[in-house]
């Protein structure tokens, strides 16, 4: 008994050992604080990429802390520094309370690169931030919308929860366009709170009003959806070639089918994918350089359903 | 003197207030728009005639809400607390059902009969009201904390059953149940409703439910004395509103043909705990009226598509269902009533003296 403990105590050493020369075997260690991905089809995306990318494959070893809560993404932060990781990659749940850890990253030689979401922090704190830009994602669907070339647009606009980044950036550019041209009308502008049952029941009240509209604007997929129900439920044609242009964003992947069966017209991406940028960024670090720029603003497209493939649907849906 | 007696009656009866509350948002509609009213008949997508307008829509986007006020206002009644969590089990028992018609991989059949499907989900949502149940039964714990454990747990624990993916049924067959049945022009959840409220109506006249709820929910330890078992009848309750969950996660996820377990009936537990009160029900337990909540679920939904139909801007929505709400509640409270009878009385009393 006494023989078989030894030889299984001295296995476990060895593997150890095994173990801890692995780190050193020029792995990058990176400590990657993310929200929950169960919050949404987008953080599922998003944590499915950052997985893919960090792996032992890529030549990183990888620990992955979520947490929706701020104090618990800061307690986990510590932790990462302590073990020792060469790079701390942060989602932060909220945009302050960041400025001591990022201290002691920095006193610790640790690299930080914040994703997804900014801080209220000094920049010299962090390497590098990968970014969404809202504005730039409102911006692009108008420009799109305002290519159609319709004599009138009769809008019905369909808000996030009101104040959210996402909300602000989408309703901005609208907003801005409505004021600038007199051919741009707002038929109803509510918000659904990201909400499909919200999104129905409001467009089902502007469908009971009488009131004309050939516009849905909705600043997720989710109220589009909500949005096309009322339509279909109404007999109101809706896509491609006709009477109602329905618009969405985030690109989820049941919604990029819908553009391909051209039921809606348009939809705006909000990139999850930041883990290839992540990756640019640890190489250059690596490299001896320091990155080209703090603020780095990923691309975003915007999809057409006259011209997206079912390539598409498969690269970026999420 | 017998008109003054029945009017005081009225005056005195919980359904008054869910009904002048209706009457009230009616004849506001009715002087700023009358379009309000107005129906029509045309076809929709499918080439079935439907019937259209603000009233459908209140009929239609209010039964779930009142098929909740049923299980809810039981719940309250017995127990004098209120389930927090049935948002949550929404999005529990809708995945549940969306998890038995796609299957893993998001079939394009339907993978099981949507009798099924539906059957399975009332036995979980069941299963998930007995589990509250008994917390608050046998554990003694508040109902409100009881339940927030599900109401902070369930929307994960739906996460998980569909594999944090988002199904859609694309058999168009499940659409029946939250849109029209072909050829009939009335939306198919108002039908639903009903007959939850007949089979509910019909459960009180002929069986002592409604009695042993209310001894239970008035004095706990007079109704053991006589015989009555406090914790069956009290987890009896949850496990019907765990019914009334399963009924509203099939209309909720037919209408949209998907569910999204993060946002799927959000908040709705304060609309349907608001429904039991408008209703004049007392939130502490004890005597109850189903049919004032229904009317008070009708309600809620009635200012809703009031606030929708005049274009509240997005910010100020919630400002503006929070006034009417008080206003509403503060008229049902009893202080207020009592003045209102107190003073209708003193005014009949001086008529008599005239004479």
């Amino acid at each position: 008994m006494k023989k078989f403990l030894a030889v299984l105590l001295a296995a476990l050493m060895t593997l150890s050992l095994v173990a801890c020369g692995k780190s050193d075997n020029g792995l990058i260690k990176v400590g990657i604080i993310n929200n929950d991905p169960n919050e949404s089809g987008y953080r599922t995306a998003n944590d499915r990429d950052l997985q893919a990318m960090f792996c032992e494959a890529n030549g990183y070893e990888a620990s992955f802390a979520y947490s929706l809560k701020n104090d618990e993404q800061i307690a986990a932060a510590q932790k990462f520094i302590q073990d020792g990781v060469d790079y701390l990659l942060l989602s932060a749940a909220d945009t302050s309370g960041w400025d001591s850890v990022l201290q002691d990253a920095k006193k610790n030689g640790v690299e930080v690169i914040l994703f997804d979401r900014t801080i209220d922090a000094d920049p010299s704190l962090y390497a590098a931030s990968i970014v969404s830009d809202m504005d730039k994602e409102g911006a692009t669907a108008v420009e799109w919308l305002k290519g159609q070339g319709l004599a009138e647009y009769n809008i019905v606009h369909l808000q996030g929860v009101m104040g959210s980044a996402a909300q602000k950036g989408r309703s901005g550019a609208l907003d801005a366009q409505v004021a600038a041209d007199g051919a741009w009308n707002i038929v109803n502008q509510q918000t659904a709170e990201w909400s499909a049952e919200k999104a129905q029941e409001i467009v089902q009240s502007v469908i009971d009003s009488g009131a004309a509209f050939n516009v849905i604007y909705a600043e997720n997929d989710d109220m589009a959806k909500g949005a096309v129900a009322a339509l279909d439920k109404a007999n109101i044609a809706h896509g491609v070639g006709k009477d109602v242009i329905v618009m969405g964003f985030d690109c989820n992947k049941w919604a990029l089918e819908e553009l391909l069966a051209q039921n809606w017209n348009y939809d705006g991406q909000c990139n999850p994918f930041q883990a290839s940028y992540i990756d640019d960024v640890i190489k250059t670090i690596e490299s001896g350089k320091a990155p080209a720029q703090k603020t780095i603003i990923m691309d975003e497209k915007g999809f057409d359903a006259s011209t997206i493939t079912a390539d598409d649907v498969n690269n970026y849906g999420i | 003197m017998k008109a003054k007696a029945i009017f005081s009656k009225i005056i005195k009866n919980q359904i008054m207030i869910p009904l002048v509350a209706l009457l009230i948002l009616a004849l506001f509609n009715l002087i700023v728009d009358p379009s309000f009213f107005k129906i029509s008949m045309g076809l929709n997508s499918l080439g079935n005639p439907v019937l259209s307008g603000y009233l459908i829509t209140i009929l239609d986007c209010g039964s779930e809400l009142a098929i909740l006020a049923i299980g809810m206002t039981l719940v309250t009644a017995a127990s004098g607390g209120q389930d927090i969590s049935v948002g949550a089990s929404i999005a529990i028992a809708g995945s549940v059902m969306l998890r038995m018609l796609c299957g893993r991989n998001g079939s394009r059949e339907l993978l099981v009969p949507i009798f099924v499907a539906f059957i399975v989900a009332l036995i979980v949502a069941m299963a998930f009201g007995a589990f509250n149940g008994v917390l608050v039964a046998s554990f003694k714990i508040q109902p409100m904390i009881a339940t927030l454990i599900l109401f902070t747990a369930g929307r994960s624990i739906a996460a998980w059953i569909n594999n944090n993916e988002l199904p859609i049924v694309y058999d168009e067959s499940y659409a029946v149940f939250g849109g029209f049945i072909p050829g009939i022009p009335i939306p198919t959840p108002a039908f639903i409703a009903v007959i939850c409220f007949i089979i509910t109506a019909l459960v009180l006249k002929f069986t002592s439910l409604g009695l042993f709820v209310q001894s239970v929910g008035i004095n706990e330890k007079s109704a053991r004395v006589n015989g009555l078992n406090p914790e069956a009848i009290k987890i009896l309750t949850f496990v019907i509103l765990g019914a009334c969950v399963a009924v509203c996660a099939l209309i909720k996820t037919s209408r949209l043909m998907t569910i999204n377990y993060s946002v799927i009936a959000k908040d709705i537990e304060m609309d349907a705990i608001l429904a039991v009160a408008l209703g004049g029900n007392a939130l502490s337990g004890g005597k109850f009226n189903i049919t004032a909540s229904i009317l008070g679920a009708y309600v809620i939904q009635a200012l809703t598509t009031t606030l929708y139909k005049f274009q509240v801007p997005s910010a100020a929505l919630s400002a503006y269902k929070a006034i009417v709400v008080i206003l509403l509640v503060v008229f049902s409270s009893d202080t207020v009533r009592g003045w209102i009878s107190k003073n209708l009385k003193f005014g009949a009393k001086k008529e008599v003296k005239n004479v």
